[in-house]
C-alpha cells in the first residue's frame, strides 16, 4: 500500500502502466495489486486535476457546514463533484468521515493536507494559495 | 479542550507530543517499572482485569480478559495491533491522541506486547490523518533512539518492534479482522470468525488488537494500579473516557471525562445547544448506534451500561448531537449512503440490503416515499442483521431501526405530504458552517 501511495504522490495517479510498474517492483501479478488499488478511496485510477480536494460531508460534518462548505466551492470553481476544472488545476471530491469531525467543516488536499474550520474566507485563501 | 482525564491531560496542544515531555509527565515510569522489578506477565493482565477497561473501539469488551485470551505457550510469533482507524462518523479522538500524546500508544502497547509474549505489533492509522502518521513514525524513531523500544529493551532481554501502517480510505479497515487483512498488504475484506485472531489472526498468528484509546490507557493502569483507574469511573466502567462531541453545540470537540458522569454535564462544557435551540435528538456511541431522543439521553450517564439500558450503545464515544433543525429523514440518508458506499461487498445481505435501505431513505427524503416502505426498511433490517460476516450489517441497520422507531412519524409526514416536516430553510441555517 505504501508502494502505490508513493507511485501516486509522484504520478498524480495510478495508471495501469503504473500499477504494472509497482507490481513488477514488488514481485507480485499485477492483478493483486489492481485489486488493492481498486479497494482503498484515496488511490486514483483516472486522472485527477494538480489538487484534489475532499470535502467531508458526512452527517456529523454536515451539521455544521459541510454541505455548504461543498456547495461553496462547487460554485467558486464551476465543478461539480468528481468533476475537474477546464485548466486542470482542481477536482472535488465528497469525502467521507476523516476522523477530524470536531473541525467541521473539514477538507484534504491531495490526501495529505487537512484544512480545518473551513469557513468561506478561509476557502478563499486556500484557493489562492493552491493557484500559485 | 477541557480535561481531568488521564489521557490528554497536562498537554500544551501541539507543543508537548515529544518523548522528552512525556518523560516529564510521568511517561515510561511504567515500563521502567516492569523492567526493573520483573512484573510477571500474569499480574499485569491481572491488573488490567482489575481497572475494568473496556475496548475504547465500539465493542466495549474487557481489555483483560481479551488479553488473556493469547495463547501463552504458543512456540512461534505473536502480533499486536493497535486500531486507529478511525472512520466511525463522528469519532475524532484517536486522532488527538496520536497527534498530541504519541509516547502514551507506545508505551501502552510495548507494555501489553510484554504482557502477550508478542515479539512484534503494528499501528494501523487512518489515511485521512496522514499527517499524524508522519509523527507517529517519528515518535517510533524517538522511542528507538532510546531504547525504549527494539531488540533488548532497557537492557533487558525483552525485545518488541513496532511499525506504523497507513490505510488508504476504508472504512471497513476499522474491522480487526479487514485491518489484519490490510496489514498484510490486502484489500480489506473481513475474515470469518471463527477462528478469533487470538488463534488466527495477522499472518496467521495468534494476534490482539486493541483501540488506540485503550492502549493509551495501560501506562496509567500499570503506574496507578488498576483500582485507581477503576475508581475514576464506576462499577463495571473502569476509568475516565474520550467523548468527541460533534453536531449542533457551541464548542465541539475531545472532552475527558469519568465514565458516568452525566450526559446533561457533558453538553454543558461542549457549551451547549447552538444559539440555544432545543436537542432533539443525540447518536451516543458514533454512527452505528442507535439514535436517542433528546430526552430520554438527559436521563443518561456517559458508561457503556447507562447507555445500553438507554437502548443504544457507548460505542467509539462519538457523541452526534442534532438540535430541532434537523430534518431526520435526511439525517439518516446520509449515514444509509455512507454505510452503502463502504460495504466491502462480500455478502449479499449487507451489499444488496445496503442499497435498498440507502434508495427506500433516499426516495422518502424526496417525496417519493411509498406507505408501506416503513415497514420495507424494517423488513431489510431484520434480513441483514446476523447473517453478514461482520458487524458492518449491523451498524447499518442499527441507525434505520431507531430513526424509524423514534421519529417514525417524521418519516410518515415526509411518505404523506412529499415534503419536510422541518422547513428547507430551517435546516439550511441550522446546519450552516459554524467555528466557534
Ligand atoms: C465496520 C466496523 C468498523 C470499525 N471501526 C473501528 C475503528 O475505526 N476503530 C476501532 O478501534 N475499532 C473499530 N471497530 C471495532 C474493531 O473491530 C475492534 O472491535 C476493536 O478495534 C477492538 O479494540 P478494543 O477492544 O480496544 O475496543 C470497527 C468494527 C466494525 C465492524
Ligand atoms: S457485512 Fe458487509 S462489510 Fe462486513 S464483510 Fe459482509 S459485505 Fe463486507
Ligand atoms: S464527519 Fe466529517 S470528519 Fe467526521
Amino acid at each position: 500500500m505504501g508502494a502505490l501511495r508513493i507511485a501516486q504522490e509522484e504520478k498524480g495517479w495510478l495508471a495501469n502502466e503504473t500499477i504494472e510498474f509497482v507490481a513488477k517492483y514488488l514481485g507480485m501479478p499485477a492483478i493483486a495489486v489492481y485489486e488493492v488499488a481498486s479497494f482503498y478511496n484515496m488511490y486514483d485510477l483516472a486522472p485527477v486535476g494538480a489538487k484534489k480536494i475532499a470535502v467531508c460531508t458526512n452527517l456529523p460534518c454536515a451539521l455544521s457546514g459541510g454541505v455548504h462548505a461543498a456547495e461553496y466551492i462547487k460554485k467558486k470553481l464551476g465543478i461539480d463533484f468528481n468533476e475537474t476544472t477546464a485548466d486542470g488545476r482542481f477536482t472535488l471530491k465528497e469525502g467521507e468521515c476523516m476522523g477530524a469531525c470536531g473541525d467541521a467543516p473539514v477538507l484534504l488536499v491531495n490526501n495529505h493536507q487537512m484544512c480545518s474550520w473551513m469557513t468561506e474566507e478561509k476557502i478563499d485563501q486556500l484557493l489562492a494559495d493552491l493557484k500559485k | 479542550m477541557t480535561v481531568q482525564g488521564i489521557i490528554l491531560s497536562d498537554l500544551d496542544g501541539d507543543r508537548t507530543w515529544r518523548l522528552a515531555d512525556y518523560v516529564k509527565r510521568g511517561g515510561y515510569e511504567a515500563l521502567k517499572k516492569i523492567i526493573a522489578e520483573k512484573i510477571p506477565a500474569d499480574q499485569i493482565i491481572g491488573e488490567v482485569k482489575k481497572s475494568a477497561l473496556r475496548g475504547r473501539g465500539g465493542a466495549g469488551f474487557p481489555t483483560g480478559l481479551k488479553w488473556s485470551f493469547m495463547p501463552r505457550a504458543f512456540p512461534g510469533a505473536k502480533y499486536l495491533a493497535c486500531n486507529s482507524d478511525e472512520g466511525e462518523p463522528g469519532t475524532f479522538k484517536d486522532r488527538d491522541i496520536l497527534r498530541y500524546n504519541p509516547h502514551t500508544v507506545i508505551e501502552g502497547m510495548i507494555i501489553a506486547g510484554y504482557a502477550m509474549g508478542c515479539e512484534r505489533g503494528y499501528n494501523y492509522i487512518h489515511g485521512e490523518i496522514f499527517e499524524v502518521y508522519e509523527r507517529f513514525e517519528e515518535a517510533l524513531q524517538e522511542a528507538r533512539d532510546a531504547g525504549l523500544l527494539g531488540q533488548g529493551i532497557l537492557g533487558s532481554d525483552f525485545s518488541f518492534e513496532l511499525y506504523a501502517h497507513h490505510g488508504y480510505g476504508a472504512y471497513i479497515c476499522g474491522e480487526e479482522t479487514a485491518l489484519l487483512e490490510s496489514i498484510e498488504g490486502k484489500k480489506g475484506q473481513p475474515r470469518f470468525k471463527p477462528p478469533f485472531p487470538a488463534s488466527f489472526g495477522l499472518y496467521g498468528k495468534p494476534t490482539t488488537i486493541n483501540n488506540t484509546e485503550t492502549f493509551a490507557s495501560i501506562p496509567f493502569i500499570i503506574r496507578e494500579g488498576g483500582d485507581a483507574f477503576l475508581a475514576l469511573g464506576k462499577p463495571n466502567n473502569g476509568g475516565t473516557k474520550l467523548f468527541s462531541v460533534s453536531g449542533h453545540v457551541n464548542k465541539p470537540g475531545n472532552y475527558e471525562i469519568p465514565l458516568g458522569t452525566p450526559f446533561s454535564t457533558l453538553l454543558e462544557m461542549a457549551g451547549g445547544m447552538r444559539a440555544g435551540r432545543k436537542l432533539k435528538a443525540v447518536i451516543p456511541g458514533g454512527s452505528s448506534a442507535p439514535v436517542l431522543p433528546g430526552s430520554v439521553m438527559m436521563d443518561c450517564t456517559m458508561d457503556y451500561d447507562s447507555i445500553s439500558k438507554a437502548g443504544s450503545m457507548l460505542g467509539s464515544g462519538a457523541v452526534i448531537v442534532m438540535d430541532e433543525t434537523t430534518c431526520m429523514v435526511k439525517a439518516l440518508e446520509r449515514l444509509s449512503y455512507f454505510y452503502f458506499e463502504e460495504s466491502c461487498g462480500q455478502c449479499t445481505p449487507c451489499r444488496e440490503g445496503t442499497g435498498w435501505l440507502y434508495r427506500v431513505v433516499h426516495r422518502i427524503e424526496n417525496g417519493l416515499g411509498r406507505p408501506d416502505d416503513l415497514d420495507l426498511l424494517n423488513s431489510v433490517t431484520a434480513n441483514i442483521m446476523g447473517r453478514t460476516i461482520c458487524a458492518l450489517g449491523d451498524a447499518a441497520s442499527m441507525p434505520v431501526q431507531s430513526f424509524v422507531k423514534h421519529f417514525g412519524d417524521e418519516f410518515a409526514f415526509h411518505i404523506e405530504h412529499k415534503k419536510c416536516l422541518v422547513p428547507k430553510d430551517v435546516q439550511h441555517e441550522g446546519s450552516k458552517i459554524y467555528v466557534a
